[in-house]
């Protein structure tokens, strides 16, 4: 851990996030507004990447925990007119609960079991949201009254100073005992229960950890968006876009998945024109890093410097 | 009745493909909903753009999906089994990723192609008959029947050819097969050709009987994993009778309460049977 201060990782980080800070004074309120969505998207993907990478669990439901923040600010905001703050705080709280219901069950299954286990919570919870429409806003979203703020600056700060953060405890997390634990148990369950470790525990913690990060992460989208729907923050798909950043940054970094998530956003922006090949374009070049980088971008400077 | 056992019928030939493969080649295959739809929508262009006729149609549907069963095997799940710089435990991982990805990749394709709007197929058989007094469409009742057939059909192959005993033989124990001789890799081949077929016969069954879009992938995919994890992952018989579960007790609640709930008592369901018997109905862990 003392040794990350002085590494070059630290020192590019640190550099990524001073230029990051700065570009409010140079580039469009467009360009921000879409840099705002992909730091908040960079969460969702590191708090999946200390789930999957480290514990070794696919969760196929992260839009599962962003989704339950995400509505409970919206609905505690548009039907109750609780202030932003508070329901920001309270998403987060409601997505940890939600965490903690889905894992208590899920944790006893493993493998592809506990993949479907957290992808029918996210079919369930859609499902609610379609039912239970005079309360969630239905198919057609939620709209909420309050905003965080209507400057694209200020709303970008925010952003990126959650995500600077965020990363930091995550990346610190999954540096410390408690992540080598994780990663012991993700490899070999057996015998990393045999060293004495609780497994389910630490398991159950960073199920937690990444519930937290998610809802919080889902609840202040929701204030940046000014609604609430299944299209941004349940649908599978969302949840897929978060998987194939992490991925496609380098599982088992955290600090990749950001990049992913922020090169996925921006290359779906840039590839607009293209219209309808825009997501086909993208899988690909996934697919292709997959097949070919299988450890992502970060995984495969990192495995370079690391030759060199 | 007769609506549930057509719908029944068709989840089961789509979740026996995919059960098969994994028993065979422990592959979950997430672009099973994606060759699906990509076989009805070729069905329907070859039968509407070029006219070449519903049977014709039909029988390019089905090689459509033959080929980008293939494809999916050449260019992504073998690749990923053969990549020596993918740990062998995170190779399922990866394999899951790379199907999705494709999964995503064909539906784009027909999206982009043949717009995302819902197609149906034009029906083999036309008309409707009186059952119990019920009117039911000949279609459906056709589609019931091909079901059917091909099941047994796929039964015979698997448990009384010697092809299909290898098979059987290698989801068994794949390395005692290879020290019987046998190719491994053919064998691999021999599935994916079946779960192709099996795919397409489905896919354009379904396109006749409900009509598909580049929509349907994902509650496709999502279907067939569910069926086959209720029935127990590997598990043929156990697939058959999850589907049966599965599509009455959709079919009911979309008469009895809403449509809108159609899929809840399944999910529900699927959550029970997961915290009693995490290896589904008929699985063994």
């Amino acid at each position: 851990m003392a040794g990350f201060f002085t590494s070059r990782l630290f020192f590019i980080s640190l550099a990524l996030v001073v230029i990051a800070a700065t570009l409010p004074l140079y580039v469009s309120g467009y360009v921000l507004g879409l840099l705002t969505v992909a730091f908040y998207f960079g969460v969702f993907a590191m708090a999946w990447d200390l789930l999957f990478g480290f514990a070794g669990e696919v969760n196929f439901g992260p839009t599962f925990l962003i989704g339950v923040g995400a509505y409970t600010a919206g609905i505690l905001n548009a039907q109750f007119g609780w202030s932003v703050y508070a329901c920001i705080v309270l998403g987060a709280f409601a997505s940890v609960v939600a965490g903690l219901v889905l894992a208590l069950p899920a944790l006893r299954v493993r493998g592809p079991y506990f993949g479907l286990t957290t992808l029918v919570a996210v079919l369930m919870l859609q499902n609610f949201i379609v039912v239970f429409a005079d309360l969630t806003g239905g198919e057609i979203g939620l709209t909420i009254p309050d905003v965080i703020s209507i400057n694209a600056g200020t709303n970008y700060w925010i952003a990126l100073g959650f995500m600077t953060i965020s990363a930091a405890i995550l990346y610190g997390l999954s540096q410390s005992p408690v992540g080598l634990v994780l990663q012991a148990s993700g490899q070999d369950p057996v015998q990393a229960g045999a060293l004495g470790f609780n497994i389910v525990k630490h398991k159950l913690a960073a199920f937690i950890v990444s519930a937290f990060f998610s809802g919080l992460s889902g609840a202040l989208l929701v204030f940046y968006f000014g609604t609430a729907s299944v299209g941004t923050v349940v649908d599978v798909a969302v949840g897929v876009n978060v998987i194939v950043s992490a991925v496609l940054g380098g599982r088992r970094t955290v600090l990749g998945a950001a990049l992913g998530a922020i090169f996925l956003i921006v290359a779906g922006e840039f590839l607009r024109p293209t219209g309808e090949l825009a997501t086909f374009i993208v899988s690909a070049v996934a697919l292709l890093v997959v097949l070919f980088f299988p450890g992502g971008f970060l995984g495969a400077a990192l495995s370079r410097e690391a030759r060199s | 009745m007769i609506d549930g056992f057509a719908i029944s019928a068709l989840y089961a030939l789509g979740a026996t493909g995919f059960t098969l493969i994994f028993g065979v080649s422990g592959v979950l295959n997430l672009s099973h909903g994606a060759i699906m739809v990509a076989a009805a929508v070729a069905a329907w262009a070859a039968a509407s753009i070029l006219g070449v006729g519903t049977y014709a149609g039909a029988l390019i549907g089905v090689g459509v999906a033959l080929l980008t069963a293939f494809a999916t095997y050449f260019a992504v799940v073998k690749p990923i089994q053969d990549s020596r710089r993918i740990p062998n435990e995170e190779k399922e991982i990866f394999v899951l990723t790379g199907t999705l990805l494709w999964g995503i990749m064909i539906q784009e394709l027909i999206a982009y192609f043949f717009t995302n709007n819902a197609k149906t197929v034009l029906p083999i058989v036309e008309g409707v008959v009186e059952m119990l007094g019920v009117r039911t469409p000949r279609n459906e009742i056709f589609t019931a029947i091909v079901c059917c057939l091909v099941i047994a059909l796929l039964w015979l192959l698997v448990n009384r050819t010697r092809t299909g005993k290898a098979v059987l033989a290698a989801s068994m124990n794949p390395r005692g097969v290879t020290l019987l001789g046998l190719e491994l890799t053919n064998i691999y081949i021999v599935v994916w050709a079946i779960y192709g077929i099996l795919a397409g016969i489905a896919g354009v069954l379904l396109g006749m009987f409900l009509g598909v879009s580049s929509y349907s992938v994902g509650p496709l995919t999502a279907s067939a994993f569910s069926i086959v994890v209720l029935g127990g992952l590997g598990s043929v018989s156990g697939s058959l009778i999850a589907a049966f579960v599965v599509g009455y007790l959709e079919t009911l609640t979309a008469y009895l309460l809403s449509p809108a709930y159609r899929t809840i008592p399944a999910l529900l369901l699927l959550v029970f049977v997961m915290y009693i018997r995490p290896q589904g109905l008929l699985g063994r862990r």
